[in-house]
């Protein structure tokens, strides 16, 4: 696959020429709010960040979707469709924790017996440009869950900043077919890649605390009545930040808005800390307090997605863990399964 | 560790020891740098675990309500004016509540600190007299913590506990601010449109995540209206509108009653200046009604009570 270096203070030359003909998102500063948008410029873009507020899943898993609008011209019933937006995209910045959750989340989507189309279509239409993470933080742990500073899954291009230089390597061959139109730069050398090695081999390093996942998903297999439930929600105040935060938490419920003359469905975020979760018409909820909600959040990620997926559903962005009010680290979690998982051994 | 620390575990020792709570409510160590986390301990071997440091940020009333039994509470300032309002408003009972009273030297304000580190990560964080020490790779800053504190705790005239049962540590110097209401009347003073450009755009970053009503001490109804679906006050999808309404419907259910911990802006993952809210709230009522939220348990609310002294500028 092509490889092409290009000077730092260049960049904005590449960024000018992949907004030619095509959508840009790259992440923003808003106010101190990192978050991926639509960019018109150059200048608009932000790369020397940890980590985007916000996860990019946004773009393809939008928090609020219309279905369908519907209107009642006199007897007769009009529904409309949205169109998806049409034309090339790309989706540039991303680091590779995130960009490996558009492919968890396009198992749950396009992946089983049923597909979403409208998530699919969004999907197809970019071109993800990763940017590999040089300095990981103390909330990450991607490692720990099958992924790596410098991963490409997700990815069709990787950038890796070398300190003087961005070196800029296809990944699939959509990543090649968008690099192949692009000038400017010089074919990345042997150098180069070497210090690309040497930053990766920097980045993993930085990684501590290794959580074995197989041990958690054998152990919550077995651990569905464990007291342990019982005091783990204990602090959390049942927000959403966590999982609103999460890249790859899909949870979605379906609503109706509007009147019997006029109105649209429209697909949710939801989120397992809520009440509202699975709460019955009946008013029943087979998850009625933190207990259950928590239970539910972490036998999704490390039990039922091994299960049904053979991966955990987690990246480890860390974002749940920074992002927490009350620092309810989800590592600490995995750690106490797997001490429950070792003294029963 | 503080002296600090060692007094509150001392005291929680004793109080558990001696059968006088069940659990204490305090804090233990973070998991990352410039964060500490609720912690619950039963059992007198377990006080090790507490600390006291200067990103104690949580409002620990908020368990209050949520636990049974006879509760050992951590209480700084702002945590003990809650505990008056639960008192107050009937919550809680008194006896059921052992207060622990910590003065407070307020508390770290990690995003400005991580603004002002510019991407640079603190690895370590030791506080000394007047300044925060923060190291990381390659590097070591010292910041003057008075700077750095949250808004609130800038302007905190109560960081010495209002009731207590206990108390650690000696009485600390109340906050300097010369006018707690600076910011809310630098918003007074824009013009309309510029004020609902300001607030508009405030609004567009909130993700409806409710962590702001859910570190509330005070939000304990058993639904909230925003999740109310009979009827439905506020529209399930997410848009500024939406986030603009449950804004303004959460301050006026905290009106009189709000203590402005920064509880809630503390909790926004988004970095939204709640407290300018909080801080209009309490402007408004200090000026309309003479009230100050969290400072008598016997006192009847400002808007639950009429008394002909009210100034009542605002309705004349």
């Amino acid at each position: 696959m092509r490889a092409v270096l290009i000077a730092k203070d260049q960049i904005s030359v590449l960024l000018a020429a992949l907004l030619q003909g095509r959508k840009l998102f790259a992440p923003v500063d808003d106010g101190g709010v990192i978050a991926f948008r639509q960019v018109d410029s150059p200048q608009e873009v932000v790369l020397d960040y940890h980590n985007s507020t916000v996860p990019p899943k946004r773009l393809f898993f939008p928090q609020t979707e219309t279905l369908f609008r519907y209107g009642l011209e006199g007897e007769q019933l009009a529904l409309e469709e949205p169109q998806p937006a049409s034309g090339e995209k790309v989706l540039f910045g991303v680091r590779p924790c995130d960009a490996r959750s558009f492919t968890l989340l396009d198992r749950v989507f396009t992946g089983g017996n049923h597909c979403d189309g409208c998530y699919q279509a969004r999907r197809e239409s970019y071109t993800v440009v990763g940017l590999a993470c040089t300095h990981p933080r103390a909330e990450c742990f991607c490692t720990s869950v099958g992924g790596g500073p410098f991963a490409t899954e997700g990815s069709d291009v990787l950038v890796t900043d070398l300190g003087t230089d961005y070196l800029v390597e296809a990944v699939t061959d959509k990543g090649a077919a968008l690099l192949e139109g692009l000038s400017g730069g010089r074919e990345a050398d042997e150098d180069s890649i070497r210090r690309r090695a040497e930053a990766q081999a920097a980045a993993e390093a930085a990684l501590r605390g290794e959580i074995n996942t197989e041990d958690v998903k054998r152990k919550l297999q077995e651990m569905w009545d464990d007291p342990f439930w019982d005091r783990l929600h204990e602090k959390c105040i049942g927000c959403g930040a966590c999982t609103y935060l999460c890249p790859t938490c899909h949870c979605f419920d379906i609503v109706d808005e509007g009147s019997e003359q006029q109105g649209r469905r429209v697909k949710l975020w939801d989120s397992c800390m809520f009440p509202s979760f699975t709460l019955h018409a009946s008013g029943h909820n087979p998850r009625p307090t933190g207990k259950e909600r928590w239970r539910q959040r972490l036998m999704h990620k490390f039990r039922y997605w091994p299960e049904d997926h053979g991966e955990v559903g987690c990246v480890g962005c860390g974002r749940c863990v920074v992002d927490c009010p009350v620092n309810l680290d989800i590592r600490q979690v995995l750690h106490d399964v797997e001490a429950l998982a070792k003294k029963v051994e | 560790m503080t002296d600090l620390s060692q007094a509150i575990r001392d005291e929680a020792r004793r109080l558990l020891s001696d059968g006088l709570v069940d659990v204490v409510v305090g804090f233990e160590a973070g998991t990352i740098p410039l964060r500490a986390s609720p912690c619950f301990v039963r059992d007198a071997a377990d006080v090790e675990r507490l600390v006291w440091n200067m990103s104690c940020e949580n409002n620990l009333a908020k368990y209050l309500t949520r636990c049974s039994g006879r509760v050992g509470i951590v209480a700084k300032g702002c945590d003990a004016r809650s505990v008056v309002g639960l008192l107050r408003e009937g919550r809680i009972e008194r006896e059921r509540v052992h207060i622990i009273g910590v003065p407070c030297q307020g508390m770290l304000d990690r995003r400005r600190i991580e603004a002002e580190l510019a991407g640079r990560e603190a690895l370590d964080v030791q506080e000394r007299e007047g300044e925060v020490i923060l190291r990381g790779d390659g590097f070591e800053v010292a910041l003057d913590k008075e700077r750095y504190l949250h808004a609130s705790c800038r302007a905190c005239r109560f960081r010495n506990p209002v009731l207590y049962d206990t108390i650690v540590g000696e009485p600390v110097a109340e906050g300097t601010a010369d006018d707690e209401y600076a910011a809310v009347r630098e918003i007074e003073a824009m013009p309309p449109d510029e004020r609902w450009r300001f607030f508009e755009a405030q609004a567009s970053r909130c993700i409806l995540c409710y962590a702001c009503r859910n570190a509330c001490p005070l939000c304990y109804c058993t639904e909230c209206f925003a999740a109310s679906t009979e009827p439905r006050w506020l529209d399930p999808s997410n848009d500024a509108t939406d986030a603009l309404v449950f804004q303004i419907v959460r301050m006026m259910h905290t009106a009189g009653r709000c203590v402005d911990c920064g509880a809630c802006e503390r909790a926004c993952p988004m970095g939204l200046d709640l407290s300018l809210l909080t801080k209009k709230v309490g402007k408004d009522v200090e000026e309309f009604f003479h009230y100050k939220a969290g400072l008598d348990v016997q006192e009847r609310a400002p808007l639950s009570t009429f008394s002909p002294d009210d100034p009542g500028g605002f309705i004349r």
